[in-house]
């Protein structure tokens, strides 16, 4: 058991912090292990090699960012992890266990929010816990709680098409968080909204990681967004995917996107990943 | 502030458009008016003999009696559940066959197309081979009712599941749902838009070919009631059955489906809603 609280840094007033709401299940980050894995799509002109041989090693709790241009496997990567498709090749642990399936300790967040249109914010927050077997009442405390922590309470029984591209991200991250997942995979959850919303959403993600140490794999294309939210930024070269470079990120929590050190550290990635596109563009030549 | 302005152009549009109703409904009164008065002008000219060409009074009076006794009630209820159980029947079978042709690609290349052959038949054409396999019977007029609906619902099932943007159902299984709950729970309910159509149209098949079916058989319903009055030539009645056969239909397209339809397109936020 651990306690979940409303900590979403400057955003929220400093006294609402009190509201400790005891959340059953796995809770805390777990590790993750990714062992020589490829991934190949049937193509019309044969076989697309997605994903070259990847190794990777993510800390409980850690907050990992996976960077790299559209088309560089990165997605089909998460997309593994999750569980929702099989490798190629390799073999994907999470906290010690082989991955083999879709699970809720492993919830996938998509650019698109993919909340269900059929379902009001609360159903669709409460979904993954209707499944579970979760009691009614205990469904509902628990859709709420998550609903204020994403500061979206009062929008509970607005239906999908009513919120805006924000508002989805939020209810989607309630809805993964509300299963208490040990990992958070992000798809690029912020790449389809404007930079304001964009700042917002970043800062509220960061408090909630804090607040609940889950390991988090965040995919984005955006150099300041992986140096603003990593522990680690990890640069992927397209195809086919594979890690080149490594670049844990020390500077201070919570961060901002106008801090100095942090334009300076996503300059430097921005070079390795230029140089390794450059490459890439003249060997396509 | 954005949610307030949206909130005033939604009223002021909804004022515009109850205007609009109420215009629409006025001039839609005054036509069916001259429509009665232009048949009753007609009828008074004496060209056609009362039982050729009944009077609109004549027919509301039968219409009236007839209801008033609890035939036509009785009648109607006794299509209407034949309706119900052949329409539901449909619906299960449509909904089972129409998910798998959609998911498992052999059962489309071979039942699909049977399927879609099947649907160019129109129904009443399997009250012979009913009547050959059941006999004038219960189960032959429910039968026909079954493949009246049964095929559009399959097909709009089976079109519905097809369309279904694949990220909903990535993002229920990584919800954790699978199997059986991932089709009830998220295919099928991420279908309905689509769906819809093909319901609705079953029904309206459905219905057709109940009524034709109808005509054959001894038994008191709304079909019956149409041949019956053919065979005494009593003409009031054969058009006050035709006219109830109309309101039964208007009202279950506006009540069921209607309402079905706007709620779906509500949530959905899809337009006309």
């Amino acid at each position: 058991m651990i306690s979940l609280r409303t900590r979403t840094m400057q955003q929220s007033k400093p006294d609402t912090n009190g509201s400790e709401e005891p959340v059953a299940g796995a809770g805390g980050g777990i590790s993750l292990k990714v062992e020589g894995v490829s991934k190949a799509f049937a193509g019309r002109a044969g076989n697309v090699q997605a994903l070259a041989s990847i190794d990777m090693t993510v800390r409980a709790g850690e907050f990992v960012c996976l960077l790299g241009p559209s088309g560089c496997g990165k997605s089909t990567l998460l997309s593994l992890i999750a569980g929702l498709e099989p490798a190629s090749t390799g073999t994907i642990w999470a906290d010690g266990h082989k991955v083999t399936g879709a699970g809720p300790d492993r919830v996938l967040l998509f650019q698109e929010g993919a909340l269900f249109p059929w379902l009001d914010v609360q159903r669709n927050v409460e979904f993954g816990l209707r499944h579970a077997g979760v009691p009614a009442k205990e469904r509902a405390a628990r859709a709420r709680h998550f609903l204020e922590l994403v500061h979206l309470q009062d929008f509970a029984h607005s239906y999908v098409h009513q919120l805006s591209g924000g508002m989805r991200q939020r209810v989607a991250i309630a809805r993964a968080l509300a299963l208490n997942p040990a990992v958070l995979l992000m798809d690029e959850p912020f790449g389809a909204l404007d930079a304001l919303t964009r700042d917002l959403l970043q800062t509220e993600l960061e408090g909630i990681w804090a607040a609940t140490s889950k390991t988090v794999i965040f995919v984005t294309h955006n150099v300041r967004e992986a140096v603003a939210l990593g522990d680690r930024v990890l640069v992927f070269s397209p195809r086919p995917g594979c890690i080149i470079g490594e670049f844990p990120v020390d500077l201070p929590r919570p961060r901002s996107l106008e801090d100095h050190a942090l334009v300076d550290q996503a300059a430097e990635i921005l070079t390795v990943l230029r140089g390794a596109m450059t490459v890439q563009e003249q060997e396509g030549e | 502030m954005v949610k307030g302005l949206a909130f005033f152009r939604r009223t002021a549009g909804a004022q515009q458009t109850t205007q609009q109703a109420v215009a629409t409904w006025v001039r839609r009164l005054a036509f069916y008016l001259i429509l009665l008065a232009l048949w009753q002008g007609i009828v008074a000219l004496g060209i056609w003999p009362g039982y050729v060409l009944p009077g609109p009074l004549d027919v509301a009076s039968n219409l009236v009696q007839g209801i008033g006794s609890g035939l036509y009630l009785r009648a109607a209820l006794a299509s209407l559940e034949r309706l119900a159980i052949g329409y539901c029947i449909s619906l299960c079978i449509g909904i089972i066959l129409g998910s798998l042709i959609g998911r498992v690609r052999i059962l489309e290349e071979t039942v699909g197309s049977l399927i879609l052959g099947l649907q160019a038949l129109p129904s009443v054409c399997w009250l012979p081979l009913a009547i050959l396999w059941f006999g004038l019977s219960e189960q032959a007029i429910i039968f026909v009712v079954i493949m009246g609906a049964l095929f559009s619902i399959t097909l709009s099932v089976d079109a519905g599941v097809k369309n279904t943007p694949p990220i909903y159902l990535k993002a229920g299984r990584t919800l954790g749902v699978r199997g059986i709950a991932l089709a009830l729970h998220v295919m099928l309910p991420a279908a309905m838009p689509t769906v819809l159509n093909g319901l609705k149209q079953g029904w309206s098949f459905a219905w057709r070919s109940l009524m034709a079916g109808e005509l054959l058989f001894f038994t008191l319903s709304l079909g019956n009631l149409l041949e019956e009055g053919s065979n005494l030539q009593d003409t009031s009645q054969v058009i006050a059955v035709m006219l109830l056969i109309i309101i039964i239909g208007v009202t279950i397209d506006t009540l069921v489906f209607g309402q079905l339809e706007r709620r779906v397109r509500a949530r959905w936020g899809l337009q006309g809603a």
